[in-house]
């Protein structure tokens, strides 16, 4: 195990390279998400404004 | 085959779609790049020169891969935007920009992580290696274009000439290891003929970049649905669409 | 001509017109785009006297000789038509092999030979397993690490 976390000497370029990746694949399913809530969220709000004000 | 193509040209169909897609694709993905991280971390040999050091093709080839093709699809979508004057075309060419950056940040950042132990330097300026980060300014520059206008028209458009002269940006990454004396060794794996690497070391790598290239769409989708309803937010379809977070329901925002 | 058309064909002249400066300028610059000279190049006077330019080549087998008692290293580079040698002190990268491609950065001595203040190693994109690399040695195929590298 200790052999296969120091990959034969060049464990801190091998995992910095495999957990940048790991960072960067989440950040992009983390930020797609949240702008397509936020976008849901304020033309929900919009609608819901536009509804009252035709109500009145 | 024509009304399939006519749905998937239609906004409320595509948001559908996209939205029914988005989550197996992307567990498919995380899937094959566990798979291929794994073969690529456990199962390949070292290499005969750079022992474990190699490993880190696993994930820069790949970066590298969807960098180029993500801008290939970004602008084959400008320019079906363009000529067709189709909004979804453009939808897909904006929300493609930020991803293809990011796998073009990566590409560079895990290059520079396996350069410097093994070339003895993290960075040179030979024709690889700028050309490639000429293609992150390119991306940077197509996302600053579009958030400079405030009319989506308008940014669409114009971004979208920008994106289909940088198109010219490809040919000259793939081929600079070819014309021009560099640095970087030349392709590996674009030999599809006869990759110059053994098969216990190939096929993790080509998971990766099925893996990553599911990835990309997944994303893609989710991303696609946002472009569409920001894009459609005066449809009816909208509001049936954002029914369930309406103040009726007990959801507030 | 429908307008779709007309756009169709502006869109093709655009890249057509991009394409073509493009090339141009790559002509233009071919000389500044080249990241290192082969020795011969250097012979031909490629690379002007005085100047700091980058030298790439195959290191000669049993050519690496070491000063005693300092870092200074010395070896012969080659590009198979002609050879220089190059004199460098300093941490040589983990891929620098007797037979590999290696990138000199440095200037021209009055003797002819090569001062580098930093030596990249080129590899190749050959990959394989230690096991198969010996197979081919045992088969009397020898991987050659840096020819394919130098002569791309």
């Amino acid at each position: 195990m200790t052999e296969f976390l120091e990959m034969g000497g060049y464990a801190k370029y091998v995992w910095s390279a495999f957990g940048l990746t790991l960072v960067v694949l989440v950040a992009n399913i983390v930020v797609a998400r949240q702008q397509f809530r936020s976008v849901r969220t304020r033309l929900a709000q919009r609608w819901a404004n536009q509804q009252e004000s035709s109500d009145l | 085959m024509w009304t399939w193509f006519h749905k998937l040209g239609s906004p409320p169909h595509l948001y559908r779609l996209a939205g029914r897609l988005a989550p197996w694709l992307l567990w498919i993905a995380i899937v094959l790049i566990a798979i291929g991280t794994y073969g690529g971390l456990v199962l390949a040999p070292p290499d005969y020169q750079q022992g474990d050091g190699f490993r880190i093709i696993y994930v820069h080839a790949p970066s590298a891969w969807m960098s180029m093709s993500i801008y290939a699809v970004m602008a084959t979508a400008s320019a079906i935007g363009l000529i067709w004057r189709m909004k979804l075309a453009f939808a897909v060419a904006a929300a493609s920009a930020p991803v293809g950056a990011s796998f073009t940040f990566l590409a560079l950042v895990t290059g520079a992580i396996w350069g410097q132990p093994m070339w003895g330097t993290w960075w040179v300026w030979d024709a690889r290696l700028t050309s490639e980060l000429i293609l992150l300014f390119v991306y940077f520059g197509y996302m600053g274009l579009r958030a400079a206008f405030t009319e989506v028209q308008k940014a669409d458009r114009t971004s979208a000439v920008l994106a289909i002269v940088g198109v010219v940006n490809l040919p000259i990454i793939h081929y600079s290891v070819v014309w021009w004396n560099t640095l970087h060794q030349a392709s590996t794996v674009t030999k599809l003929d006869n990759p110059s690497i053994s098969m216990n070391m190939l096929w993790p790598l080509l998971v990766m970049i099925i893996g990553f290239n599911l990835f990309y769409i997944a994303i893609l989708a989710t991303r696609v649905r946002s472009e569409v309803l920001g894009r459609e937010r005066n449809a009816r379809w909208v509001s049936e669409a954002l029914s369930d977070l309406s103040p009726e329901n007990g959801i507030t925002a | 001509m429908t307008p779709r058309r007309q756009r169709m064909v502006g869109t093709g002249l655009v890249m057509a017109g991009v394409a073509l400066a493009a090339v141009l300028a790559l002509r233009a610059f071919q000389e500044n785009l080249m990241f290192f000279y082969s020795p011969t190049d250097v012979i031909a006077g490629s690379a002007a006297e005085g100047t700091r330019f980058r030298l790439g080549g195959l290191v000669i087998d049993g050519s690496l000789r070491r000063e005693i008692g300092s870092l200074e290293v010395q070896f012969d580079v080659t590009d198979t038509e002609n050879t220089m040698t190059v004199v460098y002190a300093g941490v040589l990268p983990d891929l620098f092999r007797e037979g590999q491609g290696v990138i000199a950065n440095g200037y021209l001595l009055a003797d002819g030979k090569f001062q580098a203040d930093e030596v990249l190693a080129k590899h190749d994109e050959e990959y394989m397993s230690p096991e198969v690399a010996q197979m081919l040695e045992d088969r009397g195929h020898p991987v050659d690490g840096g020819t394919a590298a130098i002569e791309q």
